[in-house]
């Protein structure tokens, strides 16, 4: 990964985090100052779909190539994407218990997100359990498809279909012109893309402490 | 009989768009600038973080080094 990607998405970081706190946000009711949890809580599970979305294109690439490399590389990308999305959930917990009442609501959309990172979770532990590297690859990157394809309707589509809470859910409306207005998008996209650079970022630093200790491996049996 | 229902939805309307004027913020903290204090912690924290994480960077990179 380039350098000055890095340095830029820090950049952008730090200026995301003094706009969050110092601009003017809309004055709404039983939101009010938490309306600012938007620009730290969404970017976290925006962070998780693109780095999952991530994950399971190198599992796929993996399916054609057999190359060890894309099932690091999709191992890096879903665990990354775990981190964030437990990290969506908590300060999602927080928000909720301050706007909603309490912390674990039954909404469909927490309920969907906790059920998704649960079956990422199990792609870990299928990962732990096969000793051949070759098996637990193909394995895996079979699990990573289902596992994605069930995310998706499990935290963008059953909480339409039902009544939720959260924007953006069950007539909600997520982007709408009331709750994401345009002052809040200036630094709501900037935190989206600022924070997928830097799980990118830990992402490759995983893969290449990988790439190390195989290194270290081949010349051990060499 | 009708206008008086009128006069009374009218006050209650604005009874409503004063309520969203009202909305309490913490406008307290931002005159008292107390609120610039938040932000330089924060900007601490996420400077320390991510000066370990290139520390980090630079770490795995004198490994991969050594290895070729």
């Amino acid at each position: 990964m380039k350098t000055w990607l890095k340095v830029a998405a820090v950049i952008i970081l730090v200026y995301v985090h003094i706009a969050g706190l110092l601009m003017e946000v809309p004055r709404l009711a039983i939101l009010n100052e938490t309306i600012r949890a938007l620009y730290f809580h969404v970017p976290m599970w925006f962070g998780m779909v693109l780095l999952y979305a991530a994950s399971v294109a190198y599992s796929i690439r993996y399916l054609r190539t057999q190359n060890p490399d894309d099932d690091h590389r999709s191992e890096a990308f879903a665990h990354t994407g775990t981190a964030f999305g437990l990290l969506g959930v908590f300060t999602g917990m927080l928000w909720a218990s301050y706007t909603w009442g309490s912390p674990w609501h039954g909404d469909p959309k927490q309920n969907g997100a906790a059920i998704a990172l649960l079956v990422y979770l199990a792609y870990f532990v299928l990962r732990g359990s096969v000793e051949n590297p070759e098996q637990r690859a193909r394995l895996s990157a079979v699990y990573n498809v289902f596992a994605f394809a069930a995310m998706i309707p499990l935290i963008f589509i059953i909480p339409r279909l039902t009544s939720s809470m959260h924007p953006g859910s069950g007539g909600n409306p997520g982007f709408n012109a009331y709750d994401l207005d345009s002052r809040m998008r200036l630094v709501f996209y900037p935190a989206v893309a600022a924070w997928f650079i830097v799980g990118l970022w830990i992402a490759s630093l995983r893969f290449r402490i990988k790439k190390i200790s195989e290194k270290i491996n081949e010349q051990e049996f060499a | 009989m009708k206008s008086r229902l009128f006069i009374l939805l009218i006050l209650l309307l604005a009874d409503v768009v004063r309520a969203q004027n009202n909305v309490e913020m913490a406008d307290r903290l931002r005159e008292e600038g107390k609120i610039y204090v938040i932000v330089l912690i924060i900007l601490i924290v996420l400077g320390g973080l991510f000066t370990y994480l290139f520390l980090l960077d630079r770490k795995i990179k004198r490994l991969e080094d050594r290895l070729k």
